[in-house]
């Protein structure tokens, strides 16, 4: 049976990962590739890198970052933050991602999503929609960080993001990320009803049974969360089990 | 030397990367002469159907072909499995290389297509390439057509029904997954295939 993914997210900012992390027995605490190597081996069924950086550093830091962290990493690798052009995918892919995410960029311009896909195929581009709940129904998408509305309807731009060629659709709630109060699950069915690609619930994470209700109420495909997997390299693997016992197609043992 | 097939289509870093980490000498291609001169080739493939026909433009299929006529192992990978098949309804007008019958369909309509994610497989107790890799173990996939079953079947998955997850006759290899972004059991795919 397909399983459910579970992703862990990398925040990186100038080449060093960020948010609380609370690993042992690491030379680096914050170094990308260690990181990865690490939710990897305990089970992570894919590893999202974005990178954070005021847009002057990135160039620098970027793509060193991926190829340190590609060497080591076999399985699928996403990499996303302010990949503007064909040409800036194609730097990233050539340093090692497997997939690119792209955000604002495709907002802006919509054939970009077209244009990278007809060079790496559907399956490298993954549309990032971080979207804010306006009333019961309906949420809106926004760019720049969650800082400014980009004027669509969140459904509507998942709806030709799929269109135009995307693979999938990288969900974020800005309601509820960084709360650890769970998933946006409405939000998450909405879109998951809306498009025939695989959607990636994001936002929210907290405990098992959070995940549980994403892949269950909100038909996602794939559940991302950063932070809960940073207080230890066991969590990762425990989730997978716990979700496994709780009938969760999960992908265990690795 | 292991010659990885570059026709451009797709990112191949990921293949070469594997055998990197597993000490095989490789080089990524799209040279008739390399081809030929190769001890195994490995066809990688993401993307469309219809990219495949640069093999044909650029002498590489002959080149293939005649290989693997030798005896050279050979191993296709996504969409280089479905090479590997008649054809496929992505792409019709693209002839494959015919090695088995059959022509690779679209997944039917009541499931999610792309298949993206990690699934199980059964598998063939007599295959070399899986050597020492357990029944039901799981592998990623990503890809929206699927090739059919056919006596060249060596591992099988479900979705939507069951299809080809690998096919394996003589030295001639094919795999529906990705074994270098599957993990240990994919590396352990891999070696196998450079330890025949």
């Amino acid at each position: 049976m397909l399983t459910k993914r579970i992703i862990a997210c990398l925040d990186v900012d100038a080449g060093r990962v960020v948010k609380g992390i609370k690993f042992k027995n690491l030379r680096d605490a914050g170094d990308p590739a260690e990181l990865a190597k690490l939710h990897s081996d305990s089970g992570a069924d894919e590893i999202v890198l974005l990178d954070i950086s005021a847009a002057h550093q990135r160039r620098a830091t970027l793509l060193e970052t991926v190829r340190r962290t590609a060497r080591q990493l076999f399985i699928p690798f996403t990499v996303g933050g302010g990949i503007r052009t064909v040409d800036e995918a194609s730097a990233v892919f050539n340093a090692g991602a497997d997939k690119i995410s792209i955000n604002s960029a495709a907002l802006a311009d919509p054939t970009l999503i077209t244009q990278i896909a007809a060079r790496f195929g559907g399956q490298a581009v993954v549309v990032a929609i971080d979207a804010k709940r306006t009333d019961k129904t309906r949420w809106q998408a926004f760019i720049h960080g969650g800082r400014t509305p980009a004027g669509r309807n969140a459904l509507d731009w998942a709806r030709e993001a799929e269109a135009r060629g995307a693979g999938e659709i990288l969900l974020t709630s800005m309601d509820r990320d960084g709360t650890a109060s769970g998933f946006d699950c409405e939000l998450t069915r909405a879109v998951a009803e809306s498009v025939r690609i695989p959607v990636i619930a994001s936002g929210g994470a907290g405990s098992v049974q959070h995940f549980h209700q994403v892949f269950q109420e909100g038909r996602a495909d794939a559940a991302l969360a950063a932070s809960i997997f940073h207080y230890g390299i066991s969590q990762l693997s425990e989730l997978k089990q716990q979700l496994l016992s709780q009938g969760v197609p999960m992908r265990w043992p690795c | 030397m292991i010659a990885i097939i570059d026709y451009g289509a797709g990112n191949l870093t990921s293949v070469k990367k594997a055998f990197d980490w597993l000490s095989q000498e490789s080089i990524v291609t799209s040279d008739p002469h390399q081809i030929a001169k190769a001890e195994k080739l490995v066809l990688p493939g993401v993307g469309h159907f219809a990219s495949t026909a640069a093999l044909a433009r650029s002498g590489m299929r002959d080149a293939v072909f005649e290989a693997i006529a030798r005896g050279v192992p050979f191993l296709g990978i996504c969409v280089g499995m479905q090479w590997m098949f008649n054809g496929s309804e992505e792409s019709p007008e693209t002839p494959g290389l015919a090695l088995l019958p059959g022509v690779c369909e679209r997944f039917p309509g009541q499931v999610k297509s792309p298949h993206v994610g990690w699934n199980q497989i059964g598998i063939s107790p007599s295959s070399l390439l899986f050597r020492g890799l357990p029944n039901q173990s799981f592998f990623y996939f990503t890809h929206s057509y699927r090739a059919p079953l056919t006596n060249a079947n060596v591992a099988c998955c479900d979705y939507g029904g069951s299809f080809s997850a690998a096919v394996e006759t003589d030295r001639v290899f094919g795999v529906q997954f990705h074994p270098e972004k599957s993990g240990e059991k994919g590396l352990k795919l891999l070696a196998n295939f450079c330890d025949l």
